[in-house]
């Protein structure tokens, strides 16, 4: 990341701050819905996008991303780079320098020390700290003085900025949570409920799973923000009851998340009382095609590497799944315009965006019939393929969710039409994102032939995020069926490219291998993209200053918001 | 049960007893509330099973062009999100719901009486009975299901087929979660009953407990069983629409009334159409089987049967 | 009468403590994850850090005992704590959710002000419109009292409230702005204004449960009158010259009662289950949103302490069915 274009996105960032010198409080209260609601306003004991967003309120990282993915100064004046010396040569070691003068709510002042802290704190044994990743290869943080911290990693890091940068790696106070360490995390119920934070806000009362009550943090280092002297978070109901408390009724002025059929939500925003803002980051929809065979009949050895797909490793099959597919048509019927149909699994940042797999957005099922019968798969007396006695029959799972089921019931329509057979099945969510070993219908476990949902990464670097499809991640009995290589991709080659993104720390180098990683994904055709989705939220007409962020919180501008009069 | 219990015990008076349920049918027929309710009961049994080979459009056939349509000739009830005629959806989602709304109902009601009787009238099976009512009673639904998959779909499927494993699973699973309030119903009103003169009479008489039940006890708590019949098709019917929604009962794609109504919902201000064919659906359903059972009740009731 | 209670009070210990072993099995055989809702981007191994912080690594039974003597020791002293200002409670260890961090029971405190505004009110009011309306559609029936009880009646049971709710959301929040559509659980009433904005807030979520529950009990209070109606001492009773009034409501009525009185009973502990979807639809965030965000959170604790307490009120709801059964209709004898 260039020093450059972050300060280009803060001051852009900056200029879109409303320009009037509120004072603080000045607009009274602002209600925010999550139909979500949060549980615990501490980051590090709950992974949950909920809670992480709650907690952004009160508490911020050194560093942050902003609405287009650049990394922006929070708490520090500048964030430190190879040009600028804050990171060393070597890549291990990075220099943060806190601003002047900042204040934690309570009035004492933010120290180095709380860095250090809040490294210890979700590095502790026997924690279970939720981002205890982000702090990977940290071996110490060093504190020469009051306002500078220095990170030292073990091992070279080309992307030094996992600690303490986005809404998942705050910075806490030390003085609060110095008994919470390790196993003791949970029984801090107070200050989990309400950290002492350096945000715009501070919490008055949490009730879990239903209502945050929040006001004006009085030692907030802008004294003219924020413009609202106390909020509400409420949480619970629906995507669309929380879409229409905006956008119909009013009673609300943010609600997170709202994702409903396009149709549905245009209607809504007829009614004048608010906007939808969406924005897109690295979520993409797609369908994981099976490399292995799930048959019940194998036992133990159901969906491993020892039993190969007996159609879905003959890449023609894949390549006529995907060719298809009208994603055009599926993002305007599941989406609208919070989606757009992409041809990769590495979407975004721009960078990184590979441009060679475009062909797949133009549906062909002539040319995916073509592909199938030069392969040599006929179709029988019934309209469906078959070759040496194999029938080209499928069972497709995702979980429950309504615009998935739309989805299935489409792709399975084109899949008949090219000469497969789909049968659908639909798990709950907490069941099929669950990694209970003892169930069957985990995503993990994948005893279906293709399944499909969504996934991204964290911040703008893909690093850790390509390195999923490596041999070594396939889910098995062997690792619990923990990993995230569901296809069970596997090739040497890829690996080797793995390999090298972990030791080269130029960012166009870097890009380089991404967009081949994604390209030799996608001509495998062992994942097939549909949608790029994008986030969709909505504000009230009278709430200015929002501004929606992938990257980060959506709420990471809190600050800025205010009343439009 | 009762119709052939009581045909069998009365075996050598053959025509008495076929004229007695003649005299049953034509009290029925004078029931106004009770022909009117068959006869729409009887005319949605012909919508679904029937329409289907009328209105020959698949249920699952996807228009994208057509999609989001108003009633026409073409589609009389529209189409829905994806193009798919709701005319279809309903015909093919009313077999579904009917089959598993009076299956899953007939089965709760089965062990609901049968454990409510014999907690009432046997005094030493009253505690063991009624604590394992409690037992049900306390489980939560939703973990008790996802266990209740787990454990018998894939079995079940290899069996009887995929869509024949997911039938018997819902109704087990909707029947098994039921019967609670209907086997406390029934149990209260035999305690009472079995206090009461006839059956100490007949008890000195020296009737069999079997036989006691069967005549004597089971044609009195009749009305409430009737009522639970009525309440319990809606419950089913809705139940199954939850499940199948959760992911745990019929493939998404397999319309019911309880799920059309369900995704529905969410158009209920442009298309309200939408929600409201499925709710009449249900609704008269659950009505007629209402009237039906009213007039059943009163044909039964030899004092009414008189008059 | 007295020995029966006490009997059966004594026979709760033992059944209450394998309904907990059952449910308590149940939980763990059923499929699910704590940490199904974290975000795919937390990696593997540190999921199976957490699982572990929560103490998920423990065998099954160490974990049962130790729930049962955190719910049947550790609480209730935990609760005289708060009520005596006693302090035996000091050190031991609550039970503590998965997702909040902190104990179950202070939630479960926090959600019981709006479970019974809400949920427990409907009842009342669906009862108690349920009874007249039962007794006078079986009194007049067939009359167009009768049919139209009958009517709305059936169609509010047959219609589920996720769609009943939904439709007065639009008509009466969207449309014409009169009530709110989300229920704010933080408000205080102290005076008058306060006072009707409670009343705004809750107008819709109880009109819906109590058309839902008075639908079921004007069911079986009308068929269950219809039976009485026609027996031989009602003949008796007027023969005598009791009056119309004393027949009906003295004497039919109250032979009446068992099936409702049952069905009442019933009724009650499922007011602290809350009303999942109702709860959901108008966002009043009571127990039933607690127990039914806890299912697919797979928060165990506190599932499992939710729906022991139900268990409880279960079977002292069932107790006291069982006794105003006896009260009801003397001839019922248990002993």
């Amino acid at each position: 990341m260039k020093m450059k274009t972050a300060l280009l996105g803060a001051a852009a960032a900056f200029a879109m701050a409303p320009m009037a010198m509120a004072e603080r409080g000045a607009d009274g209260h602002v209600n925010i819905i999550y139909w979500q609601a949060p549980s615990i306003m501490n980051p590090y004991l709950s992974g949950g996008t909920k809670d992480l967003e709650a907690a952004s309120l009160v508490i911020e990282p050194l560093a942050r991303y902003d609405q287009d993915g650049n990394m922006v100064p929070w708490l520090v004046d500048s964030v430190p780079t190879v040009e600028n010396g804050g990171v060393s040569e070597d890549l291990t070691t990075v220099t943060w320098k806190l601003k002047e003068g900042l204040l934690w709510s309570d009035g004492t002042p933010v120290t180095s020390a709380d860095v250090k802290f809040s490294w210890e704190y979700c590095t502790a044994d026997g924690g279970g700290c939720a981002q205890s990743e982000k702090y990977n290869d940290v071996v110490d943080v060093e504190t020469p003085d009051e306002l500078t911290a220095i990170v030292k990693f073990g091992v070279s890091k080309p992307f030094p900025y996992g600690p303490f940068v986005g809404a998942q790696a705050p910075i806490l106070q030390k003085a609060q949570f110095e008994n919470c360490l390790g196993p003791k995390a949970p029984e801090c119920t107070e200050e989990n409920f309400a950290p002492i934070g350096t945000g715009p806000f501070t919490v008055t009362e949490f009730r879990p799973n239903d209502v945050v009550s929040l006001e004006a943090n009085p030692n907030y280092r802008d004294a003219s923000k924020p413009a609202f002297a106390t909020a509400t978070l409420k949480g619970g109901g629906d995507a669309t009851a929380a879409g229409r408390s905006v956008l119909e009724t009013g009673e609300f002025d943010y609600a997170w998340n709202l994702q409903l059929a396009p149709d549905v939500l245009a209607n809504m925003e007829a009614k004048g009382k608010g906007k939808i803002v969406s924005g897109f980051g690295t979520l993409v929809e797609r369908i994981m095609v099976n490399q292995t065979d799930p048959s019940a009949d194998l036992g133990d050895e159901r969906a491993t590497k020892k039993h190969p797909h007996p159609f879905l490793t003959d890449k023609n099959v894949r390549q006529a799944l995907s060719m298809a597919i009208d994603r055009e048509l599926l993002t305007e019927i599941g989406y609208g315009a919070a989606g757009r149909p992409t041809c990769n699994v590495l979407p975004a940042p721009a960078i990184y965006a590979s441009t060679a797999n475009d062909g797949c957005l133009v549906q062909d099922i002539a040319g995916a019939n073509e592909l199938l019968e030069s392969a040599g798969w006929v179709k029988g007396a019934d309209g469906i393929r078959a070759k040496d006695g194999v029938r080209l029959s499928m069972l497709y799972q995702t979980s429950t969710n309504a615009v998935r089921q739309d989805f299935q019931a489409l792709i399975k329509q084109w899949w008949g039409e090219i000469g497969v057979e789909t049968e659908l099945r639909n798990l709950d969510a907490s069941v099929f994102f669950g990694g209970d070993p003892g169930s069957p219908d985990t995503f993990q476990k994948f005893f279906a032939d293709v399944e499909m949902y969504a996934n991204n990464f964290d911040g703008t670097d893909p690093e850790s995020y390509m390195a999923n499809w490596e041999c070594k991640q396939a889910p098995s009995p062997e690792n619990q069926w923990q990993g995230n290589n569901m296809p069970r991709f596997c090739s040497e080659e890829y690996d080797a490219l793995v390999a090298k993104m972990a030791v080269t720390g130029d960012i166009n180098e870097r890009a380089e291998l991404a967009k081949a990683m994604n390209d030799m994904l996608m001509q495998e055709y062992v994942i097939i993209p549909l949608v790029d989705r994008g986030r969709v939220s909505a504000h009230s007409n009278t709430l200015g200053g929002v501004i929606l962020n992938t990257w980060d919180s959506e709420l990471w501008n809190a600050a800025d918001w205010h009343r439009v009069k | 049960m009762t119709k052939t219990a009581v045909h069998s015990n009365d075996a050598t008076e053959e025509t008495a007893t076929r004229s007695q349920w003649w005299d049953v049918w034509d009290q029925f027929k004078t029931h106004r509330g009770a022909m009117v309710g068959l006869i729409i009961f009887v005319s949605i049994l012909l919508f679904v099973v029937v329409g289907p080979w009328v209105w020959t459009i698949d249920p699952t056939h996807i228009d994208i062009r057509a999609r989001n349509q108003g009633p026409s000739l073409a589609h009389p009830f529209g189409t829905d999100q994806l193009g798919r005629d709701i005319f279809a959806r309903m015909m093919a989602g009313g077999q579904v719901s009917m089959a598993v709304g009076m299956t899953a109902m007939a089965l709760s009601l089965f062990l609901g009486t049968l454990i409510g009787v014999l907690a009432g009238y046997f005094k030493w099976l009253d505690g063991p009975l009624m604590r394992l009512t409690d037992l049900f009673l306390a489980l939560p639904l939703l973990p008790l299901l996802l266990v209740i998959i787990l454990l018998f779909r894939e079995r079940l499927s290899s069996v009887f087929g995929p869509e024949g494993g997911i039938f018997i699973l819902m109704v087990f699973a909707i029947g098994i979660t039921s019967w609670m309030q209907a086997a406390r119903i029934v149990r209260g009103d035999v305690l009472a009953l079995k206090e009461r003169e006839f059956v100490l009479a007949a008890h000195s008489i020296g009737t069999a407990p079997r036989k006691m039940i069967l005549r004597h006890i089971l044609p009195n708590v009749m009305s409430p069983i009737m009522v639970s019949a009525t309440l319990g098709i809606a419950n089913a019917i809705i139940t199954e629409s939850a499940l199948s929604f959760l992911g745990l009962g019929f493939p998404p794609d397999f319309p019911t009334w309880g799920r059309l109504l369900f995704d529905g919902v969410d158009f209920l201000q442009q298309y309200p159409e939408r929600v409201l064919f499925p709710g009449i659906a249900i609704s008269l359903t659950v009505l007629s089987v209402n009237y039906i059972g009213d007039g059943l009740r009163d044909a039964l009731d030899p004092r009414i049967r008189g008059r | 009468m007295l020995t029966f209670t006490l009997r059966r009070l004594l026979l709760a210990i033992p059944t209450l403590i394998f309904i907990s072993l059952v449910i308590f099995l149940l939980l763990e055989l059923a499929p699910g994850d704590p940490m199904a809702q974290v975000p795919l981007t937390v990696p593997p191994e540190v999921k199976a850090q957490m699982r572990e912080a929560l103490g998920l690594g423990q065998p099954i039974h160490i974990r049962f005992v130790k729930w049962l003597y955190q719910f049947y020791v550790v609480e209730p002293l935990y609760l005289a704590d708060a009520l005596f200002g006693t302090s035996w409670s000091e050190g031991l260890p609550r039970i503590i959710s998965w997702q909040w961090r902190s104990s179950v029971l202070d939630v479960v405190a926090q959600r019981i002000p709006q479970t019974l505004w809400v949920v427990g009110l409907s009842y009342v009011i669906g009862a108690m419109i349920a009874v007249p309306i039962g007794v006078i559609s079986a009194y007049r029936q067939y009359s167009i009292f009768d049919q139209i009880g009958t009517f709305i009646s059936m169609v509010g049971f047959s219609v589920p409230t996720f769609f009943t709710g939904v439709l007065l959301i639009v008509i009466f929040s969207v449309n014409l702005g009169w009530f709110p559509s989300i229920y704010d659980t933080t408000l205080v009433v102290n005076d008058w204004p306060s006072f009707v904005k409670q009343l705004k807030q809750m107008v819709m979520p109880v009109f819906v449960l109590a058309l839902y529950n008075a639908a079921q009990i004007s069911r079986f209070m009308r068929a269950s009158m219809l039976d009485n109606l026609n027996q031989d001492y009602v003949r008796t009773a007027r023969a005598k010259g009791l009056g119309e009034r004393a027949v009906v409501l003295v004497h039919v009525l109250r032979n009446s009662m068992i099936p409702v009185v049952t069905v009442i009973a019933l009724g009650v502990p499922t007011v602290f289950s809350g009303a999942i979807i109702t709860e959901q639809v108008f966002k009043v965030n009571g127990l039933g949103q607690l127990l039914i965000t806890a299912i697919q959170a797979n928060d165990l604790p506190t599932v499992q302490t939710l729906t022991v307490i139900f268990a409880i009120l279960i079977i002292l709801f069932n107790l006291i069915a069982d006794i105003l059964y006896g009260i009801l209709d003397p001839r019922i004898r248990y002993d």
